[in-house]
């Protein structure tokens, strides 16, 4: 017989060897993750790797409330599964956003925990623990309110005068409270209870003031923020797998949000502190010429005798949900012999890579997607690009009218293709209320109505012409 | 675990994050972001060791909520990655739009 000493230091490897192993398994998922052949892959690899961590947690030395352990996951697992299975593919952005706020709450719990109980492992735990906190705290109530304003929970955007000197302030006083906690000058109860109340309120002032059409650029933000505290706690919990998939998320997740924010032509520090992102700027520039309408059945035989066509969908078509009949009608064309390609703007949908996503829910296959650097030098050859539900992101007035305040945002090219087709509900504005020039141009025809009845007069129309 | 030794696997595990996600195509950023959101659910582990050394009701509580809302990361940006990343496929699957969408 093993003696207790032993029996538990082999329990201690088995549990470092399985997270060394879970660790591996999360780096080499997210990196299948980034090629859409693996990506499938890389999900259930990372998904193997939570697995066996978690069920080998369970081994810890000297662990107790297993009864709640186990109902605490049953519960929160359960209603995450209930609900991640549910949600449409429009709500995924802010189902993230909910999700990750609960993994930076977790971690402020764990901070929350150590710190009540109070037995000191030194300064550097200590300080690990109150970083780790704030940081989770602000990412859990932050997320809350990304959560409510993409799920049109929270319609206003609330600010005031020396709101930023405000968020300021409060950070400073949560960083003072932090500290006497850490140092242990004033590590009593209330003292942690009043750190983590300014921490919570600080997430929530942050994020009230930030648009919705910001959103996702905070999110992604959020997520790294949550990485980060999870790895600060892996310190405190002297925990390998805590300490490198936090980091690694933590890092990836700001180089996530970079992108993100460079894709919107927006800086992070501009999305965090300007209030714009739903302030709808007045409308500039006027237009000259006329919108010049078209009948479904002339774009059905413009289409179907075309050798290339270009899609570009927006968020209006899958709010519309028309991607199944948009494919549909694709499939027409290109069993006619027309190549047919989809143009992705980087922030059509909610956030870079949602409209992606919309898309292969309705079958469309990924390689007839390409996104704007691909696909902007295409249109020249393109006889028809087909708009659908997009607007500011193929308004040519962001190439060359300064005064717009859309001036220098990337946008596709398709102005550039013989004819251009939109598919439009009214004649209104778009997203930014901004007239768009593209409408007006000689080549451009609008097809009015709803994208999904377009769509199926458009079929009606190619198939007549047999 | 000594402190110079977690500070080089802080920092050789940012420069891996930074290297996977470097080279990522746009179209993948949506379920790449549930999928990194998913990987920091293993903050489930760290809960479960915190409520498995709580005693007092004041940390068994927080403890509880810090597993459930961990389990609630893990489980909830698996489910979505999941359910993202196996609608996409490439053209010699086309034409067999997949079921739970077509409402």
């Amino acid at each position: 017989m093993p003696s207790d000493a032993t029996m538990s230091l082999d329990r201690e490897t088995l549990i470092q060897a399985s997270y060394l192993v879970t660790a591996a398994l999360f780096i080499l998922g997210l990196k299948r993750m980034s090629s859409p052949v693996t990506a499938r892959s890389g999900i259930l690899w990372a998904g193997s790797g939570m697995l066996v961590a978690t069920v080998v947690s369970f081994l810890y030395p000297g662990m107790t409330n297993y009864e709640l352990i186990l109902a605490a996951i049953v519960v929160g697992g359960g209603l995450a599964w209930w609900s991640g299975k549910r949600v449409a593919m429009t709500d995924m952005p802010q189902m993230i956003a909910l999700y990750n706020g609960m993994g930076g709450g977790a971690a402020a719990a764990i901070a929350a925990v150590e710190l009540y109980r109070g037995e000191s492992q030194g300064y550097a735990t200590s300080t690990l623990a109150v970083v780790g906190g704030l940081i989770g705290s602000v990412s859990f109530s932050g997320s809350a309110i990304a959560f409510g304003k993409l799920q049109g929970l929270i319609t206003r955007s609330i600010r005031f005068s020396g709101q930023q000197v405000f968020n300021l302030l409060l950070l400073a006083l949560a960083l003072v409270l932090g500290a006497l906690v850490a140092f242990g000058f004033g590590a009593t109860a209330p003292v942690i209870t009043a750190f983590f109340a300014l921490a919570l309120l600080l997430g929530l002032t942050m994020t009230l003031p930030i648009g919705g059409a910001d959103m996702p650029v905070v999110i992604s933000l959020y997520n790294a923020l949550t990485g980060l505290a999870v790895a600060f706690e892996g310190f405190v919990l002297n925990n390998a797998a805590m300490i490198i998939a936090g980091t690694v998320v933590g890092s990836a997740g700001t180089l996530l949000t970079q992108l993100m924010a460079k894709a919107m032509n927006r800086s992070v520090g501009n999305v965090l502190f300007s209030g714009f992102g739903d302030t709808g700027a007045a409308p500039t520039g006027e237009v000259s010429g006329s919108l010049k309408p078209i009948e479904a059945s002339d774009v059905g035989v413009m289409m179907a005798f075309a050798s290339k066509v270009i899609i570009v969908p927006g968020y209006g078509m899958a709010v519309a949900q028309a991607q199944h009949k948009i494919w549909e009608l694709c499939q027409l064309l290109l069993d006619r012999g027309v190549t047919v390609k989809f143009a992705i703007h980087p922030v059509a949908g909610r956030m870079p890579g949602h409209m992606n996503v919309l898309l292969a829910e309705a079958g469309v296959p990924y390689d007839l997607i390409s996104d704007l650097d691909e696909i902007n030098s295409e249109f020249e050859t393109a006889d028809a690009a087909l708009i659908i539900g997009a607007n500011d992101v193929v308004n040519p007035v962001a190439r060359n009218d300064k005064s717009s305040p859309i001036y220098g945002m990337p946008i596709l090219n398709a102005d550039k293709a013989k004819n251009v087709i939109v598919i439009k509900r009214g004649k209104g504005a778009g997203f930014s209320g901004i007239e768009n020039a593209l409408f007006y141009l000689d080549n451009t025809r609008m097809l009015y109505g709803d994208a999904q009845k377009a769509g199926a007069e458009l079929i009606q129309a190619i198939k007549a012409v047999g | 675990m000594t402190g110079i030794v977690a500070l080089y696997i802080f920092m050789l595990a940012a420069f891996t994050g930074y290297e996977v996600i470097s080279r990522v195509p746009v179209i993948l950023h949506t379920p790449l972001m549930s999928g990194s959101n998913f990987v920091h659910g293993i903050v489930l582990v760290g809960a479960m060791v915190a409520l498995g050394g709580a005693h007092t009701p004041l940390e068994k509580t927080i403890g509880f909520i810090g597993v459930l809302l961990a389990a609630g990361n893990a489980v909830g940006g698996y489910v979505v990655t999941e359910r993202m990343l196996e609608m996409f496929k490439s053209s010699g699957a086309r034409g067999k739009p997949t079921q739970k969408g077509a409402h």
